[in-house]
């Protein structure tokens, strides 16, 4: 150190603004590195999977092997209600358990909950479709939009949890002590005042989790399984987006590919309206609505 | 927002709310829904284990050291599934691990500010893409390049054994550089984050010192948030090993340990995901929840080390920030 700052011009300057402009230009490169695959990505599901989206791919159903055109409205419809039920096992128990971790949940048993949520968010989730599996595809003897549903809400919860419990810890206390201070019960403040004040938050947590789950696959294949038909039913075989990509990724017919593209397209489109509206609904970090 | 109090607890002691009926009703219906998730977890260990009985009983250890998946004579054995988990996982924290640590400087230290967040949410979109994109995307663009490149280094670099065999383009190295794009946001923002959680005293001590940046960063920054870049590298580990669609997608899929990065494999998700549906008997089914259950005890074990060393960097920043 010394000597560099005796002899500025020496060697060992020299090597140490060498080693300086290294870094920078590392660190610029990964970075640059990073973003390529998501470019690439995007670029290709513009250029291949563009060409195939019309009408068709929304409202007619898969042709078979041969048989040019076709869409995938049954998968595009199977795909909502898979979420909507998603919907219903995962957002209330991930809200509720939110609510009762930042509200009671400053003890043991909140960490522990707060814990195993966590782990059960590590859990992979090609096996949480083996659980699912298990216990409902199993007893009910075949595959179900059920059984789709409540493994996509399985792996909704600690998402909605975690985001709902951070959210509304943020609520400042006086609002909370306003409200109790005017005889109105806890229950009635934490939905008509703390909720509501966290509001655009928790919906920002709730459209991530969607997102998330959109595009799951794995705990598909063992649940609603697929379908090439219309299906509405709870305890028939579904089809959904992500599983008719995976069918027509992997079979050998281009037609196929080419409707596998647009699917994929479609269903990424979905995910970032999902992402960018979450990013949107918290721009000002928190605020309160009214 | 900084004098938030903790908990509205001792409010409700002292006040009549803690005697209303109607809270209580409510705190315990809270407290049992949120119990749903212990219960789930349990659940899904028990069920797991209660599955696997029959494959611990019939095959006991050798169905962790043998390297054969026989439906016909029921012999299994998956220690292909975990080698090919593990060194597919290896190789996407090899490829991952430079670009995300140059990114997250990049974007903790160097890139001026208003690149930052648009910068960093790119990046992070990355995470949003489905693992079933990544596998098509890789299908036909990946594994096309990957069999060009691998062709040439298999004329130049044939004598090692890493880079023998056929090629095919499908195999352990396409699945690793799948793995290594997918698990690139994360080790990304969390490393970022633990280098922002780095009290800028650190740095703004080394640079009093006349360090250069990269020294201040080499030496006071980087011994600071150490810990939590390890921890963001095991949390993308954790990723990378129950990653299932997009490997399956490229892996090749075949049930064999070869030396050869070119060849394909199977990890223990592929596995699942190929035979679960077409397992034709009882036993079949034990092993494959077995193999489950190993994958999640894997995971488990990985994913608690990393939360641990990455709460605790930024715990230690916090502290040293207040303080």
């Amino acid at each position: 150190m010394t000597r560099s700052l005796k002899t500025p011009k020496g060697w060992l300057h020299a090597r140490r603004k060498m080693a300086n402009r290294l870094l920078w230009v590392g660190a610029i490169l990964a970075t640059l590195i990073a973003l390529v695959p998501l470019l690439m990505i995007l670029t290709y599901l513009v250029v291949h999977g563009l060409p195939s989206l019309n009408l068709a791919f929304f409202t007619h159903l898969p042709k078979p092997v041969g048989e040019v055109g076709g869409g995938m409205a049954n998968a595009i419809a199977g795909t909502l209600e898979l979420i909507g039920l998603a919907c219903l096992l995962g957002l209330p128990l991930g809200i509720m358990s939110g609510i009762f971790l930042s509200e009671f949940g400053n003890n043991r048993t909140g960490g522990i909950i707060r814990f195993l949520a966590d782990v059960l968010a590590s859990v992979p989730s090609i096996v949480i479709g083996i659980f699912v599996y298990t216990i409902v595809v199993l007893p009910m003897k075949h595959f179900s939009a059920l059984a789709g549903g409540i493994a996509l809400g399985i792996m909704m919860i600690p998402t909605v949890m975690r985001t709902t419990e951070e959210i509304v810890r943020l609520v400042p206390q006086s609002l909370r002590q306003s409200s109790l201070s005017l005889g109105v019960t806890q229950f009635r403040t934490t939905f008509s005042v703390v909720l509501l004040a966290a509001r655009a938050g928790v919906i920002t947590g709730v459209l991530l989790a969607i997102a998330r789950i959109a595009g799951e696959t794995a705990p598909l294949l063992f649940t609603a399984f697929g379908n090439r038909f219309w299906s509405y039913q709870l305890n028939q075989p579904i089809a959904s987006l992500p599983k008719q990509i995976y069918n027509y990724a992997i079979a050998p017919y281009d037609d196929w590919h080419a409707q596998a593209w647009t699917g994929a397209l479609v269903l990424v489109s979905l995910i970032l309206i999902l992402s960018v509206a979450a990013r949107y609904a918290t721009r000002g970090r928190y605020r309160i609505v009214r | 927002m900084a004098s938030i109090a903790r908990s509205p607890r001792s409010l409700s002691r002292q006040g009549i709310w803690g005697s209303n009926f109607i809270d209580r009703i409510f705190r315990s219906s809270t407290l049992l829904l949120a119990l749903s998730i212990p219960v789930l977890m349990i659940a899904l260990l028990v069920i797991l284990s209660v599955m696997s009985a029959p494959s611990i009983h019939y095959s006991g250890w050798r169905f962790l050291t043998a390297s054969i998946w026989d439906a016909v004579h029921s012999h299994y054995g998956i220690l292909f599934a975990i080698y090919g988990t593990l060194v597919s996982s290896l190789l996407a924290l090899l490829f991952a691990i430079p670009i995300s640590l140059g990114a997250a400087i990049c974007l903790s230290e160097l890139a001026p500010r208003w690149l930052r967040n648009p910068v960093s949410f790119l990046i992070e979109l990355l995470a949003a893409v489905p693992s079933i994109v990544y596998g098509l995307w890789g299908i036909f663009v990946l594994v096309p390049f990957l069999r060009v490149v691998e062709t040439w280094l298999g004329e130049r670099l044939g004598y090692i054994p890493l880079f023998q065999g056929s090629v095919t383009g499908y195999g352990m190295l396409t699945a690793g550089m799948i793995l290594a794009i997918m698990i690139l946001p994360y080790i990304t923002s969390v490393s970022r984050e633990v280098l922002t959680a780095v009290p800028s005293e650190q740095r703004e001590a080394a640079y009093a010192l006349g360090a250069t940046r990269w020294e201040a960063l080499r030496g006071p920054v980087l011994r600071y948030a150490r810990s939590g870049i390890m921890g963001a590298i095991i949390l993308g580990l954790g990723r990378a090993l129950g990653e299932t669609m997009a490997v399956t997608m490229v892996i090749g899929n075949r049930a064999e340990i070869s030396s050869s990065l070119f060849s394909p494999g199977y990890t223990l998700p592929s596995l699942l995901a190929n035979e679960f549906v077409e397992a034709s008997d009882h036993l079949q089914t034990a092993s494959l929840v077995e193999a489950a259950l190993i994958l999640v005890v894997i995971t488990l074990i990985i994913n608690s080390i990393a939360r641990l060393m990455i709460w605790k960097a930024v715990k230690a920043g916090q502290t040293e920030a207040r303080a």
